[in-house]
């Protein structure tokens, strides 16, 4: 029986110490890889929050045409439909963020990497995109085109 | 003996002593590589290796002048290949050779798995293979977009996001890559990061675990064949003149695709401008971005593209574990559904890689 106890109470001991060294090998490895992770994935930077640009000169577009503007980080679209009239989107496709250009012909956004189109009103149409582009207001002012998002 | 090959011998002696090169070269001509009608197919395995040998030499060359960064890449390239002497030699290789490479990693993936050599005790130095065709396709994803221009801006953003769509860790992996939520400056430089240190490093070791394993297996031969025994040739010097002369007519092939078809550098990237019509990322990501273009918005529900990044990924999750799913090529018998997968797989990518210079729309 003393040989027994013995062996249990060395038999514990092993563990106990392969569980402290190997608590401590994972400890080891989690105090090098976590500073690593946290150190490759890039810090928030807080976007400045655009609200509204002037996007183009009334005479930049003629109708039945479009032009890409910049929205803050990220490019957007004015459409001048062959009425006359002013739309404003979101040119970031909404399937793989390619950016739309406007089809004369089609008179609709295309995305040339996929081949998504969205009608005069955003809306997806045909192709993969699973979702509209975000509209945008547009609003005459002198000579310039001013796009704000809507509210 | 005159005394001037008596120094000479000396010398070799003195090396030989310290570094046993007669070892190795005894070893070699010991080695043997199994003759036959797949024979050819051997090769490519070196191919890829020699093109991978010009990819550094001339990535190095291209660093004495490549200043990575949104204001200067596209500009240090065009210096490289208007202004430096045989800059344009230079980068035309390393951009003719890249994709000479992932031709040939392809072909010897392909007939591997055709020839179903992964069956064991090969099944780590096909796994190793399948992870040094991802290092490729990672080094031709991630150079791209060095020069910054047009068609490389768009097709990291597209990348990028293809990385997103994956359910879960999709995101985070995408952000990482990107180094913030835009392809931009933080993009670029990640990238070169990633092109220049990272994946060259990976790549070495990986290629050398696949060499030592090559070396430890030997060559597998036929499985149809594998019972009866079969004609050998020496690896070296037989096999190894064979391969050397391979690699001097790829060279050939490789300047004069450069010489007569030089590397186009195209417009720079501009983040606000619409993408150009006709884009298409490299050929050997064609069957990717093609068939996206034919699923629809949804499907059962979830995002098309979604569904669409599922499949390849539960595909190259197949080509990883093949030696493990194929019981048949493991037990020595025939394996037709394999073959018949195998078929099918390359069938499709060059449907898509057709269509997408073909018919892209």
């Amino acid at each position: 029986m003393a040989f027994g106890s013995r062996e249990s109470v060395g038999l514990s001991r092993r563990s106990l110490l392969d569980l402290l060294l190997s608590g401590s090998f994972v400890a080891f490895l989690g105090a090098i890889v976590y500073p690593v992770a946290r150190y490759l994935m890039p810090p928030k930077v807080p976007e400045t929050a655009v609200s509204s640009v002037i996007a183009a000169r009334i005479t930049d577009v003629a109708p039945n045409s479009g032009k890409t503007f910049r929205f803050g980080s990220k490019p957007g679209i004015l459409v001048r439909l062959p009425s006359g009239e002013w739309r404003a989107f979101s040119a970031v496709c909404t399937h793989l963020q390619c950016t739309v250009q406007y089809r004369s012909d089609l008179e609709r956004m295309w995305c040339p990497c996929h081949n998504g189109q969205f009608d005069l009103t955003g809306k997806n149409v045909t192709g993969p995109p699973p979702a509209p582009l975000e509209a945008f207001d547009v609003i005459v002012r002198g000579e310039e085109l001013v796009v704000s998002r809507r509210a | 003996m005159s005394s001037r090959d008596a120094r000479r011998g000396g010398v070799a002696a003195w090396f030989d002593e310290r570094l046993g090169i007669s070892d190795v070269v005894a070893f070699l001509r010991h080695k043997t590589v199994p003759l036959g009608g797949h024979t050819v197919w051997y090769y490519f395995g070196g191919v890829s290796l020699f093109l991978f040998g010009i990819q550094v030499a001339t990535g190095l060359l291209l660093l004495f002048y490549y200043k990575p960064g949104v204001d200067s890449s596209y500009e240090s390239v065009q210096y490289i290949v208007t202004r430096v002497p045989f800059g344009w030699l230079m980068r035309s290789l390393h951009a003719w050779s890249a994709n000479l490479m992932v031709f040939a990693v392809f072909v010897h993936m392909f007939s591997v798995y055709f020839l179903k050599a992964y069956r064991p005790p090969r099944e780590l130095t096909w796994m190793t293979g399948v992870g040094l065709l991802v290092l490729t396709l990672t080094f031709g994803f991630s150079g791209y977009l060095l020069p910054w221009n047009q068609l490389a801006f768009f097709a990291t953003k597209v990348g990028t996001d293809i990385t997103a769509v994956v359910p879960l860790l999709g995101p985070t992996v995408a952000r990482l890559l990107r180094g913030g939520d835009e392809v931009g400056a933080a993009t670029l430089t990640r990238f070169f990061g990633i092109h220049v240190a990272v994946l060259p490093a990976a790549f070495t070791g990986v290629v050398f675990l696949h060499l030592v394993l090559v070396q430890r297996q030997g060559m597998s031969d036929v499985a149809s064949a594998h019972a009866t025994p079969r004609r050998g040739m020496a690896f070296y010097p037989g096999f190894i003149l064979r391969d050397v002369i391979l690699w001097l007519g790829v060279l050939a092939i490789l300047l004069t695709l450069c010489t007569f078809s030089p590397w186009d550098l195209g417009l720079k990237a501009d983040p606000f401008a619409s993408a150009p019509a006709g884009i298409r990322p490299e050929w050997y990501f064609t069957f990717v971005s093609q068939s996206l273009k034919y699923l629809p918005a949804h499907i059962l529900g979830v995002d098309g593209e979604v569904v669409g990044i599922c499949t390849f990924a539960a595909g190259a999750a197949f080509l990883f574990l093949v030696p493990f799913l194929d019981r048949g090529a493991a037990a020595g018998t025939r394996s037709p559904l394999f073959t018949l997968i195998g078929i099918a797989i390359v069938l499709f990518m060059l449907t898509m890689l057709t269509l997408a210079y073909v018919k892209p729309y």
